[in-house]
């Protein structure tokens, strides 16, 4: 140590630094003991065995999986699929329902209704009408097949809360961003298709994402028109072996997919966050 | 004499009852730039808003060029191609690069071919300082360069007539300067101009004629030295009273 007398800055700096030290300390103390004892507590009962027995059997999990992981392969195409539709439709319901051209107006009418509509129905129970209600009709030219209706059925019902979204984001860009493509010569279109819109969709991202992640769960509702996706698997096999591994194995596949979702949805709100207060701080 | 670029001949603007223009009579001869002063809600900013189509006037005409534009039969679009803005918060858009927000409606409502479009967007931006910034956002931009960013997109369409809505909170001492200047320059250039503004140095130096508004009327009219430094009517010796003692002019 030297004998010199040490800075304001070098005390503040050790000062911070001890702190920060402790804090970790604690943090690393109370964790071991809330998880390592919750732990304990859990895998030290009685009735343990049977508990990892019948979720967490490796056997099972094994014996399951790849059928399972086949399954899923048809959740991730329709959630693709699905996806797409649902964007396409629901920017037209929006853009629609943002225009005042008279002759328009049935659209506008039609796409508000819908959108409440459907938006109030339970997105199984919709499922469920159009994945047995149109094969029931028997029309000829009307496809049959459980997965098309099923992906219809999902963009309608998605469609309805997306367009809401939105809407909600072509409201939320400030008027005079219209009153200033007008005045510079655009026409109404150009001035939604080049001002507008860019903006619009750009302050949705996040709640669209947000409604990407329901979706991903929700193509699961399609098990109940009898497509064997991942869900379906696990709770045949469930069934018949009474062991519940495989209905843990689907929901790891789920969730493999949705926390990176997650994730990056926080990001990117965090650095979006960030980017207003810079903006505020410039004014 | 020739015929005005603008004329407003008794326009009325009332806004859910509230009468915000009560009988505007007003002329911008060619070449010429003429000044509105008046406190905040004495219609400097209707008017202008009226003038572009953006609102619709209640009774009166304008013209634009001895054609009545007020007329329900004539496009508002084909109207505001030859008149432009600068608001006075700007309103550049956030998504688009400068160059990009400058040449978006000489491209895409006047038709003009991409790169001659590109070509005097550059021209223009070296003309005020900012060669160096058509790849930037507005939010990397200081209030001054928005401000000439505003005014370059508004001229590059080659309107007819330019109509500025100043801001109306004070602008930084400097800010005016840059202003100043600019207007000066487009002066030079033959710009026909309308402006509403609270910086009476800039309606004493560059107005051909200054209009002093009051309840959305005309209440005195005059030359810049005339108005700010012997203004007749009560209404304007008070305003001003009120405008130099709180700014410097």
């Amino acid at each position: 140590m030297s004998a010199e007398p040490i800075s304001r800055r070098e005390i503040r700096a050790a000062a911070r630094k001890r702190s920060d030290r402790q804090n970790m300390l604690i943090a690393a103390l109370s964790t071991i003991i809330v998880i390592g004892g919750g732990i304990l507590l859990v895998t030290t009962r009685q009735g343990w065995p049977v508990v990892q027995e019948t979720f967490f059997s490796v056997d099972a999990f094994r014996m399951s999986f790849p059928d399972i992981l086949r399954g899923f392969w048809i959740d991730v195409k329709l959630f693709l699929v699905v996806e797409v539709l649902v964007l396409i439709f629901s920017l037209l319901v929006a853009v629609l329902r943002s225009t005042r051209a008279p002759a328009l107006y049935p659209f506008r009418l039609i796409s508000a209704v819908s959108t409440d509509l459907f938006r109030g129905i339970p997105t199984i129970l919709v499922v469920y009408l159009i994945g047995f209600g149109i094969p029931a009709l028997a029309l000829p030219g009307v496809p049959n097949d459980p997965i098309i209706l099923a992906a219809i059925a999902l963009t309608i019902s998605y469609t309805a809360y997306v367009s809401e979204v939105f809407r909600a984001g072509i409201d939320s860009v400030h008027p005079g961003q219209r009153g200033a493509a007008l005045a510079v010569g655009l026409s109404r279109a150009q001035a939604m298709r080049f001002v507008i819109l860019p903006q619009a969709v750009r302050n949705v991202i996040p709640p669209l994402l947000n409604d990407f992640i329901s979706l991903q769960k929700d193509v699961a509702l399609v098990s109940v028109l009898g497509i064997v996706e991942a869900f379906r698997v696990a709770q045949i096999e469930a069934a018949s072996t009474f062991n519940y591994t495989p209905l843990l194995a689907a929901a790891s596949l789920y969730v493999i997919v949705t926390v990176p979702l997650s994730l990056f949805l926080d990001r990117m709100q965090k650095r979006d966050r960030g980017r207003r207060r810079l903006e505020e701080a410039r004014r | 004499m020739s015929v005005p670029v603008l004329e407003i001949q008794g326009v009325t603007k009332a806004f859910d009852g509230k009468p915000v223009l009560q009988g505007i009579d007003l002329k911008v001869e060619e070449h010429t730039a003429v000044v509105m002063i008046g406190a905040s809600g004495s219609g400097k900013s209707s008017l202008l808003r009226c003038i572009n189509l953006l609102v619709d006037i209640d009774d009166g005409d304008i013209l634009l060029d001895g054609e009545v534009v007020t007329d329900p039969a004539v496009d508002p679009q084909r109207v505001r191609r030859s008149l432009a803005m600068v608001f006075q918060h700007f309103n550049l858009f956030p998504h688009m690069r400068v160059l990009d927000q400058i040449t978006l409606a000489p491209v895409k409502a006047h038709g003009i071919p991409k790169d001659e479009a590109v070509e005097e967007a550059r021209a223009l931006l070296a003309r005020f300082g900012l060669a160096d910034r058509e790849r930037d956002y507005p939010d990397q931009l200081s209030g001054g360069q928005q401000q000439r960013v505003a005014l370059i997109r508004a001229i590059a369409t080659r309107p007819r007539a330019l109509l500025r809505d100043e801001i109306t909170s004070a602008l930084d001492p400097e800010l005016v300067g840059e202003v100043l200047e600019v207007v000066r320059e487009l002066k030079v250039g033959g710009m026909t101009m309308l402006i509403a503004t609270h910086e009476m140095a800039f309606a004493r130096d560059v107005a051909d004629e200054v209009c002093f508004l009051h309840q959305g009327r005309v209440v005195e009219r005059g030359t810049g030295r005339q108005m700010i430094e012997s203004p007749q009517e009560p209404e304007t010796q008070k305003f001003l009273a009120r405008m130099l003692a709180t700014r410097a002019v």
